[in-house]
């Protein structure tokens, strides 16, 4: 009869040795076999596009995955091409990326922070994005880029144009071809000076959240900087529909111009409110009021109708440009679509393009490759010129557009028109700069 | 002083919409006792009558123009609207720019057939249901209407100005020697809520029918017994909100671009404004409409907003409450409604 040695502190003992055993493998197998997050295996390479598919940017969102549908398209040697023949770099072929055949999946951000990082994890976690590209609102880029450095991908940011998408809140993993609230202060300020003069006193209305505060801040500066005065700063939520409260003090306070840091149905609401009130037909301190709406995009001119006629603002990019690579965009886009593209439709066209173009460069899908890759690039090509994508902190700087209210519109695209075009050594200002302090880039992620 | 006048002014145009839309509400539920979360879905689509009516009168035919290029380098396409060839540049450009007042008569019969087609092939089957699936069941019909309208005519606000002659400002101060100047379309909009809400009063104060819906709404059951068909009444009293609340929306289109979600921006204000003034209570109702509004203007100076931080966002809230503790029924809730 033989007598058993087992007790429980053995068996446990023996249990979890043998369990690391087995375990041993897999952690090995999962770290060798991927070197970084969502690493394609197969023939294909899957990005995510993150826009507004609901809610009230849902139109913008729309024209974003439209362009990037098109980019999607040019990278896989489908269509004419686009601007695969006007980008400097010569490194993308048409034949996918690296080779490998582009696909897509597509997220709905909602214009909500929450959802937008919902959706942004479902595409990295569940449908194996390598980069993510897109979106309409600063809040949600910001909250979608800190989802992208943690997760170990690359965010390549669609409408966003708070300062501190690349300043406070800059991440190593995010990248913002878009223009920014002190790009439009420094491209606006001068116009502004010489169509109305150096001796103005501004009331600004504020959307009160992080891309309104940065613009206010920027404007504010850049017209004081030219010897305007700053009136007032009203902060408005996010929620207003009507204005009109807001705008009746402005009658009072002794100004002579309205900044309207506002955005979409904000700003079309304002802005209509303050036509209602008869500003633009008053004249106050011996001169003719002003109402200036430092950022624009398309749709929201065309929401605001006759409106917005002779009002000034900013843009990253128009249609209308006469350069080589936005005739090569606009021309692929309405050939297939029936109408111009917007401006955040090329920011995401063009980012999903850098974005393959790194990958070419780097020669792997590594987020640190591409990261590299993109920190210092030089190009031209795609619509706004000759472009840098600083190192410092991951922003492009190109030239910007002055544009307003076209007085005689001769179809429906024709809201805007182009005033000047704003050279890039304008609007460059250092990585340290006050309005972009308070961040820290931080090492690139690779995830896995 | 000039200042003081303009936020009352403020307020009551402001509130001639919550007013208007927490009516509608009001009748709604002193009539049939739903709880209409989609009440505020009838005040949008009240807009995009005014939005069709526009979309209709601006049918084009298409000409190639060969003198002028599109952005793609084509030959221009001009569209021309029927209503300018047919009836001239001038009497088709006018037609065009009248579409707002014009959408008026346009609304009320689509916006009565809304009402009946909800009441009758929805809410109807939730009359002895719990006030929680009614509000659900609205609630879902509210957001099924507003995709449906988001799928025709986008997310995008869309211009609907009101004609030129009417869309300056009127110093309402010159007779006694004052600077208030104000948009004319605004004094417009509440002169016709006070004159919508003038008719409804005076229709269920000197009508026969008003007087049944009335006795209706104090006592269904014996009204009933009476031999009289009540719930046929409270079905055209329903067609008739949701037509009083697409009135509201037309006439609030030239006031701000109408979208999809206009009806959500008003709808819990406009609950709030039916809670204040008194569950069932019409009069109740308006006063609330307006005394809010007038609050919320107030709330929302520089002198307000810098004093107490963000006080904008939460007077009507703030006032709720305190009506709510202090007179638990509301400013004008009688007894009985909603206590059971």
């Amino acid at each position: 009869m033989s007598k058993s040695n087992l007790t429980r502190r053995g068996l446990l003992k023996t249990s979890a040795v043998a369990g690391a055993g087995v375990a041993l493998p897999t952690i090995f197998t999962a770290s060798s076999a991927a070197a970084y997050m969502n690493e394609p295996t197969g023939g294909s390479v899957t990005l995510g596009f993150n826009v507004p598919q609901t809610g009230p940017y849902a139109d913008e969102g729309n024209d974003e995955l439209l362009a990037q549908k098109l980019a999607v398209e040019h990278l896989n040697g489908e269509g004419d091409g686009g601007c695969l023949k006007t980008f400097t770099s010569n490194a993308l072929q048409g034949n996918g990326i690296l080779g490998k055949k582009v696909e897509f999946v597509t997220g709905d951000t909602q214009t909500k922070s929450d959802a937008a990082r919902a959706s942004a994890k479902s595409m990295i976690e569940k449908d194996g994005a390598i980069m993510i590209n897109g979106g309409s609102s600063s809040g949600v880029a910001i909250a979608v880029q800190g989802l992208c450095q943690e997760a170990g991908v690359i965010f390549m940011a669609g409408l966003t144009h708070s300062n501190d998408t690349t300043g406070k809140d800059k991440k190593a993993n995010g990248f913002r071809h878009f223009f920014n609230g002190y790009m439009s202060g420094a491209a606006l300020a001068p116009v502004l000076e010489k169509e109305y003069g150096k001796d103005r006193r501004a009331y600004h209305l504020t959307a009160d959240y992080t891309w309104g505060w940065t613009q206010q801040e920027s404007i504010a500066a850049a017209t004081e900087a030219v010897g305007w005065e700053t009136v007032n700063n009203v902060l408005t939520p996010l929620a207003s529909t009507d204005f009109s409260s807001y705008i009746t003090p402005v009658l009072n306070s002794g100004a002579d111009v309205l900044v309207l840091n506002h955005y979409g149905g904000n700003m079309v609401n304002s802005l209509t409110n303050a036509i209602q009130f008869g500003l633009l037909d008053k004249e106050v301190n011996g001169k003719d009021f002003k109402i200036v709406v430092p950022l624009y995009s398309e749709l929201m001119a065309a929401g605001a109708g006759a409106n917005i006629k002779g009002v000034f603002g900013s843009m990253n990019w128009n249609w209308q440009l006469q350069d080589e690579g936005t005739k090569a965009f606009v021309q692929s886009f309405g050939e297939k679509y029936g109408k111009p593209p917007s401006n955040s439709a090329q920011t995401c066209y063009a980012q999903t393009l850098l974005y393959a173009d790194a990958c070419e460069r780097a020669g792997t899908f590594n987020p640190c490759g591409v990261s590299e890759a993109l920190e210092g690039f030089e190009f031209d090509g795609l619509g706004n010129g000759p472009t840098l994508y600083r190192a410092d902190d991951h922003q492009c700087f190109k030239d910007v557009l002055v544009v307003k209210g076209a007085e005689n519109p001769t179809n429906a695209y024709d809201t805007l028109e182009i005033v000047e075009i704003t050279p890039r050594a304008q609007v460059e200002y250092a990585p340290d700069h006050p309005m972009f302090a308070g961040g820290d880039l931080g090492t690139c992620n690779p995830g896995a | 002083m000039d200042a003081f006048l303009i936020q009352i002014l403020n307020g009551l145009d402001k509130g001639s919409a919550y007013a208007l839309i927490a009516l509608g509400l009001t009748l709604i539920f002193g009539t049939l006792g739903v709880v209409n979360f989609a009440h505020g879905a009838l005040f949008m689509i009240g807009a995009f009558c005014a939005v069709t009516l526009q979309r209709i009168f601006k049918l084009s035919f298409v000409t190639e123009d060969p003198t002028q290029q599109d952005f793609l380098g084509n030959p221009l396409k001009v569209e021309t609207p029927y209503v300018m060839d047919w009836f001239g540049p001038e009497v088709g450009a006018g037609i065009i720019e009248w579409s707002v007042p014009l959408a008026i008569l346009f609304c009320i019969p689509v916006m009565i057939g809304v009402g009946f087609a909800m009441e009758r092939g929805l809410i109807k089957h939730f009359y002895k249901r719990p006030h929680a699936d009614q509000i659900l069941v609205t609630f879902g019909l509210a957001i099924v209407l507003q995709e449906i309208i988001k799928y025709f005519f986008g997310a995008n606000p869309i211009p609907t100005p009101a004609p030129a002659s009417l869309n300056g400002v009127v110093n309402l101060g010159a007779i006694i020697g004052m600077d208030i100047v104000y948009p004319l379309w605004r004094v417009i909009y509440f002169c016709f809520s006070a004159l919508i809400i003038g008719g409804i009063f005076a229709f269920l104060q000197f009508t026969t029918f008003g007087m049944v819906v009335r006795a209706g709404m104090a006592d269904r059951e014996t009204v009933g017994l009476l031999g009289i068909n009540i719930d046929r009444k409270f079905t055209i009293m329903f067609g008739i909100a949701a037509a009083v609340a697409g009135l509201a929306g037309v006439m609030y289109t030239p006031i701000n671009p109408p979208n999809y979600h206009m009806g959500m921006d008003f709808l819990v204000l406009s609950f709030v404004v039916v809670v204040v003034g008194g569950m069932g209570s019409l009069p109740g109702a308006v006063l609330a409409g307006f005394l809010l509004g007038i609050l919320e203007s107030f709330a929302s100076t520089t002198w307000a907003t810098t004093t107490i931080p963000g006080i904008n966002q939460v007077i009507i809230y703030l006032v709720a409450i305190i009506v709510l503790l202090t007179r638990p029924r509301g400013l004008l809730g009688r007894k009985g409604v909603m206590e059971d």
